[in-house]
């Protein structure tokens, strides 16, 4: 237990991917089963403890330690799990610590009644650090900025497997995943996933670039728009249908209205919409703002599913009736997809092809859609199988330009990990008045050469400091102008504009341009959807 | 324990109140029989000092009385004018000021600190300065000294800290080298005492490789070489010039003072993973807030069951509480049935460890 709270805390501290990657795959060739397999569980999903709550939690400390002593400690440590797992005066139990999978066994199995003693006896022979780590598992929700996703990325690095492989077994999984183990180690073979409904690693799409045209043969491609919603498969096998996300997470809790409207034996893949309920011929497709409510959620509001009900934009299926489709040519699996998905299904429709055998026209379907919710097009080529990951050749996708705006560099902050010793991270604002109100924040885009001579400005023209934040040098007269480039924008009243940029970044530095010059507030709120 | 009993019985005259012998004032704890200030934070006619860190040794008093070591040490980082006169007063060796008797005892805290022990009319109080009771392979341990007022720092005067075995905390940063090998391990430590203190548990666990040190840690870590303490093969962490320079100090260890870490001093270091060896390292918001991928809990300060065996163990007849969380600590005080208050005592920076 004490091995796996101290690769929590390397966690929590360590912010670049790759070094989360090796503390997980170091974690598992040092940890032996079971104890590796519940700590993959314990990151990724929650593992139900019904007896013990926080509430005994409390009482066990409070029968150990002073109230005043706690109270003034909580205040200054912040937190109140992590004030009781510091404050927590070890009596002397066993020498022994208990493993993950001992503490999980135990946590499980122990009655309402006993849960005090428990918590007691394990506090006692845990450190400060696996005391934290007990009361998270207890509490749910590690917090520990892991995604699942990256987990999943680690199992495969450690297995030398493809991280496709993994997705596709893992909702049939169960913890300790002894078998996933023994087969990322070659001393079985891959387990079979035997739950109905599972996901099939999605096939992805390369952007086109000016070079590729020349490679790609219009007359084989498929032109569909690109929808700006996000890509799922949803999977119906008898009684258990899901909606997964492109990654493999398991969706389905929040859109039932979905997984209900689509009665059909089959896996499509598709994009996920949401549409105007007010419109009853077909789906009218909103833009992503209203999707984005009802994304992140574990479970999903009658109001919401009234509101801003979901669809899926079918175009693509996988599997159909027992029978695995991946294989066939895009158009054939179009043939499948159009009986199987026809125009009455409540919750699913069919992506329509568009026309489009030159590059004119595609450009012209690219910069002028007829939609907001939608963000550029496809091109897929006619007669490729469905292969997981990203082959190149078969599917390009070509995004509309961003969007720009001219913006005044307002505060800087320090990065992390590499970049920590640079102001990195930048907020930047567009002028109401003589004021300028902060627009958007960004920390990509630029070039480490550009990124030490926005430093040395930074460091020049400091106006105020907060903690790690600088406040810049920016007025009408003096200031250093960002061409920032973003994908929407959508209506925010929890910023002081107004509005939220989507993926801002920094496209171009304009020292050349007069801060005085940069753009008016209104120009971006006349680029706000209708 | 110091057995000096006998000064207080060869006394007839009623003991003299002991706010009357020191007392805190805006420019620190005074002694008005003695006439002089232990730690003053602005310049006085006589100071006693008790360690060399800079929010207890300033420069510019009249005259200085203090550890041979901690004189040394404010002499390299004030210059050798940093005080008219200086006085050195051995551990152990008993001095009357203005007929107050005063004698130093090892703190623990860094080189050259020392508890103030002034007597006076059958009174005596214990002023510990900074002290810790854990074993320290570069200073004295603290001794506990029987008194009548107890002044103990509580910088870290919170039950939530318990200081973890120093050694371990060594062993995190070593087997992280070893899991990170192409990125420079840059640890940060205050200059004095702490950066000298890591070097000596890293050199115990077996680490002889040369140490890279920042620049601002070379004259203290002579300092402690004179001093006795062996410090082993130390290197100046600059970059000479010519590229490929930099992968020098890939899988390296290198020392600095923590405001380093993220100064454009770090960038010469390939991939610098942020290492901070303090007390504060305990709270995960405070690593979190500076940026820190790997905290060590390493404090030159007593944790809570330090504090509170250690008043126990000189068991006086009051405690006065200072700088740090005076409130706990008398709320302790309070549930033990002793006698306690805070001093409130101002200038002493509470981060500074």
């Amino acid at each position: 237990m004490n091995r796996f709270a101290a690769l929590l805390d390397r966690l929590i501290y360590t912010p670049s991917r790759n070094g989360k990657v090796r503390l997980l795959t170091d974690y598992f060739a040092e940890v032996p089963d079971p104890d590796r397999g519940w700590a993959v569980a314990a990151i990724t999903r929650d593992i139900e403890i019904r007896s013990v709550k926080l509430a005994v939690i409390r009482s066990v400390v409070a029968s150990r330690v002073d109230e005043v002593l706690f109270d003034l400690s909580r205040d200054y440590v912040g937190d109140t799990a992590e004030a009781a797992a510091l404050i927590w005066p070890a009596e002397h139990g066993s020498n022994r610590v208990p493993s993950l999978s001992e503490v999980v066994g135990e946590l499980q199995s122990v009655s309402r009644s006993e849960a005090p003693a428990l918590i007691e006896r394990l506090f006692d022979a845990l450190s400060a650090e696996g005391r934290w780590a007990l009361i998270k598992l207890i509490t749910g929700g590690l917090r520990i900025g892991v995604a699942s996703r990256l987990v999943k990325v680690a199992l495969a690095e450690y297995g030398g497997k493809e991280v496709q492989e993994i997705e596709e077994l893992w909702h049939g999984l169960k913890p300790p995943c002894q078998d996933l183990f023994a087969w990322l180690e070659d001393k079985a073979e891959k387990p079979v996933n035997a739950m109905k409904a599972p996901f099939r690693p999605v096939m992805l799409s390369h952007p086109v670039d000016e070079v590729d045209k020349a490679k790609i043969d219009l007359s084989n491609m498929a032109i569909e728009w690109k929808w700006d919603g996000i890509r799922v498969q949803l999977v119906r096998d008898g009684d258990e249908v899901r909606l997964y996300s492109r990654t493999g997470d398991d969706i389905s809790n929040a859109f039932p209205d979905v997984t209900d409207g689509f009665p059909v034996n089959a896996a499509i893949d598709g994009e996920l919409l949401v549409y105007d309920p007010a419109v009853t011929d077909g789906f009218a497709v909103r833009p992503f703002n209203d999707l984005q409510k009802r994304l992140n959620r574990k479970t999903v509001s009658a109001k919401m599913l009234k509101e801003n009900p979901a669809f899926v934009r079918a175009y693509d299926i996988l599997w159909a009736d027992d029978e695995d489709l991946r294989t066939l040519t895009l158009d054939e699996r179009r043939k499948r997809l159009e009986q199987v998905v026809g125009n009455s299904l409540p919750r699913v429709d069919l992506s329509e092809r568009i026309d489009g055998t030159d590059w004119e026209t595609l450009a012209e379907h690219r910069s002028s859609p007829p939609l907001d919710a939608i963000e550029g097009v496809m091109l897929k080529s006619k007669d490729s199988a469905y292969v997981p990951g990203r082959p190149k050749g078969p599917w390009w996708k070509w995004k509309r330009e961003p969007r720009l705006v001219d913006a005044v560099l307002m505060y800087a902050q320090r990065g992390h990990g590499k970049r920590s010793s640079f102001y990195s991270d930048y907020t930047f604002g567009c002028w109401r008045g003589d004021e300028l109100v902060p627009v958007g924040k960004a920390y990509s885009g630029y070039t480490d050469q550009e990124l030490k001579k926005i430093d040395k400005f930074v460091r020049d023209n400091t106006t105020d400091r907060f903690g790690p934040v600088r406040a810049v040098r920016a007025d009408r007269e003096f200031g250093l102008v960002f061409e920032v480039a973003f994908e929407g924008l959508q209506k925010s009243p929890r910023h002081k504009s107004g509005i939220a940029m989507r993926f801002p970044r920094i496209n171009r530095l304009r020292w050349d341009k007069p801060a005085g010059e940069a753009d008016e507030l209104i120009t971006l709120e006349a680029m706000l959807p209708k | 324990m110091l057995a000096l009993g006998h000064a207080r019985t060869g006394c007839n005259t009623t003991p003299m109140k002991p706010h009357q012998l020191l007392h805190p004032t805006p420019k620190g704890l005074y002694c008005p029989p003695g006439d002089f200030f232990i730690d003053p934070v602005r310049p006085v006619d006589r100071a006693v000092i008790t360690h060399g860190h800079a929010d207890h040794a300033r420069a510019g008093h009249g005259a200085v009385l203090a550890t041979p070591e901690t004189l040394a040490i404010m002499a390299v980082r004030y210059g050798e004018d940093f005080t008219e006169r200086r006085q050195a007063l051995e551990i152990g060796e008993v001095v009357s000021v203005n007929g107050v008797t005063v004698w130093l005892v090892p703190a623990g805290h860094v080189l050259g600190s020392a508890q103030v022990v002034v007597e006076y009319q059958g009174t005596r109080i214990v002023t510990t300065g900074d002290y810790k009771r854990r074993r320290d392979p570069t200073c004295a341990a603290f001794e506990p000294v029987s008194c009548d007022i107890f002044i103990s720092e509580a910088t870290f005067g919170l039950p939530v800290f318990h200081h973890p075995d120093t050694a371990s905390e060594v062993r995190k940063l070593l087997s992280s080298v070893h899991q990170f090998p192409d990125r420079t391990h840059l640890g940060g430590a205050y200059a004095l005492g702490k950066a000298q203190r890591v070097i000596c548990h890293l050199r115990e666990e077996g680490y002889d490789k040369p140490i890279f040190i920042h620049g601002a840690m070379k004259k203290l870590c002579e300092l402690y070489e004179e001093f006795g303490v062996a410090l082993g093969p130390l290197e100046a962490a600059t970059i000479e010039k010519g590229r490929g320079e930099k992968n020098r100090f890939a899988g390296e260890i290198v020392i600095c003072p923590p405001s380093a870490i993220q100064s454009t001093w770090a960038r010469r270091f390939p991939d610098p993973l942020p290492v901070f060896a303090s007390g504060w390292m305990r709270v995960r918001q405070r690593a979190k807030q500076r940026g820190v991928e790997l905290p060590l809990i390493m404090s030159d300060h007593a944790d809570w069951d330090e504090l509170t065996t250690t008043v126990e163990e000189v068991d006086p007849t009051e405690l006065w509480v200072t700088h740090g969380r005076e409130d706990a600590l008398c709320r302790w005080a309070e549930l033990q049935g002793r006698r306690a208050k805070a001093l409130h005592l101002v200038g002493y920076e509470e981060d500074a460890e």
